[in-house]
């Protein structure tokens, strides 16, 4: 599970991430909305130990993401938005790789790698250099690379974000299934999305949540569209205004 | 342990899967023996016209000073422009391809991180430097020179070339582009080459200073053949500093991020 309190993340006088506080229970999938620049991916890159917020405390699994670093890691898979590939390896040596690097023994590496391809559906492009591979491929592998350590937390930072609509559905089957036995943040603007994978919906904006409820309570007086909408302050059928990225 | 063999390995592999190990390796190699080909024949030349001299001491004429001295600092030379080539991709190149994202969010300490990188580039170097012990060989397979002193020289240049991999390693740390990465390097390297020039003219202390600072005093120290524990822990710091300077950049890039 994933708690977070108060979290709060400064850039000189710009505040991506306002004292934000959610939480989100053990095997439950949380959809983490927000318009561009809103403090989305500021607030994942904390959670997985990317980098330490200015204030605020996080814990996974009860434990801190300051003081026990290293046991958060452990247990946390994450997808950023580009996937960490490195092109002139093979998929499976870049497996083999970042098993190694979560710190898996290295008799169950072989083992925890042939299950990904299987399980990302990678066995076509097993050989095949990360450079060369589609954007779909890279976003499999990316998923897979996640995954290698079998963590409890999942966090998903925009998995679908330019791939073709037959990917698009690959790829959300896939989280599908594997967000089943997991807890899993999936951050998205695509709303479908959310209905169809999580149970809950964190939206924030401009650096602070604004909604916080289960997708079932949200879509019983309305659609989730016009809650986000509403939530943003965007207007019916327009699109949101377009904010800096979130990595300025 | 572990982690820093999985970091050295796959900048290792990666350096040997894409063309640059070849095309450092052969280039090197492509240098070094250009110039023992030059500096032989010039050695020759010299010994054909004095021992043409009846009576002429012809004592100063040899291996040693003629040719291997002369060759390692022409290497020395060709080293502090390779490496900064060699070590621009080291983090640059994480922080660009955003795999460094990765690398922060595995159980992985910076320290194991920072000396994983610095000893794949060392085990590209001892390849490089290792390849043209073939030229001393042949030396010494059809001459006489010292081999004490070669081997003392050897140990020069590789300790300035180890502490130009740590340079280079850390403004690789410092940025997300490669260019300025290398170049930065090449300069930092080149002011602890050069910065004996004033020496001559400085004041007692601070000409003490800028000869202890220079690369170059210490391993032209060593070429003469004199190992002194002085000379090595010169290296070892100069290389200590800046490996500390590399983790500190690591650490500082994982709050700005």
């Amino acid at each position: 599970m994933i708690e977070v309190k108060q979290l709060t993340k400064t850039y000189g006088s710009f505040t991506a991430v306002d004292a934000i506080s959610f939480s989100v229970e053990p095997g439950q999938a949380c959809g983490f909305l927000g318009p561009n620049g809103a403090g989305k991916t500021t607030t994942m890159r904390i959670v997985t130990g990317y980098m330490p917020a200015t204030m605020g405390t996080v814990t996974v699994d009860s434990f801190d993401i300051f003081e026990d670093s290293f046991e958060v890691r452990r247990r946390v898979g994450y997808l950023p938005e580009h996937p960490p590939l490195y092109d002139e390896m093979t998929v499976r040596s870049y497996l083999d790789h970042v098993a190694a690097l979560k710190g898996l023994p290295r008799r169950t590496i072989a083992e925890a790698r042939d299950r990904e391809i299987d399980n990302c559906g990678l066995d076509k492009v097993a050989d095949r250099l990360c450079g060369h591979l589609s954007k779909g491929y890279r976003q499999r592998v990316g998923l897979a690379q996640a995954l290698i350590h079998q963590p409890s937390v999942l966090v998903l930072d925009e998995p679908t974000i330019g791939l073709d609509p037959a990917q698009i559905h690959q790829i959300r089957d896939l989280i599908r299934r594997i967000a089943k036995e997991r807890t899993v943040v999936l951050s998205t603007h695509i709303l479908p999305e959310v209905s169809q994978i999580c149970e809950k919906v964190v939206i924030i904006n401009e650096g602070r949540v604004t909604l916080e409820a289960t997708v079932a309570d949200l879509t019983r007086q309305s659609s989730l569209e016009e809650e986000y909408l509403r939530q943003v302050g965007g207007e019916v059928s327009a699109p949101p205004a377009k904010e800096p990225p979130a990595d300025a | 342990m572990r982690n820093v063999i999985t970091i050295a390995w796959r900048d290792i592999r990666s350096m040997f899967t894409s063309p640059i190990a070849y095309v450092v390796l052969t280039g090197f190699e492509l240098l070094a023996g250009w110039f023992f080909f030059n500096l032989l024949s010039q050695f020759n030349r010299i010994v054909a016209v004095y021992s043409g001299l009846p009576g002429y001491d012809t004592t100063w004429v040899n291996l040693n000073d003629a040719v291997m001295s002369p060759l390692l600092q022409n290497l020395s030379v060709v080293l502090l422009i390779v490496i900064p080539m060699l070590t621009m991709r080291s983090f640059a190149e994480e922080r660009s391809s955003g795999t460094f994202e990765l690398l922060l969010t595995s159980p992985l300490k910076i320290s194991e991180m920072v000396i994983g990188k610095f000893l794949a580039g060392l085990a590209i170097l001892v390849l490089m430097i290792g390849l043209t012990a073939v030229f001393p060989l042949i030396l010494l397979m059809f001459g006489n020179p010292e081999a004490g002193l070669i081997l003392s020289g050897y140990i020069g240049l590789f300790g300035m070339a180890v502490a130009f991999v740590a340079v280079g390693n850390f403004t690789s740390a410092m940025t997300s582009n490669q260019i300025i990465a290398a170049v930065s390097a090449l300069v930092i390297s080149l002011i602890l080459f050069v910065i004996n020039w004033p020496a001559d003219g400085a004041g007692e202390t601070l000409k003490g200073v800028l000869l202890y600072l220079s690369v170059t005093e210490h391993f032209r120290v060593m070429a003469r053949g004199v190992i002194d524990t002085k000379d090595i822990v010169y290296f070892i710091s100069l290389t200590t500093a800046f490996l500390f300077l590399t983790h500190r950049a690591v650490e500082s890039a994982r709050w700005k991020s």
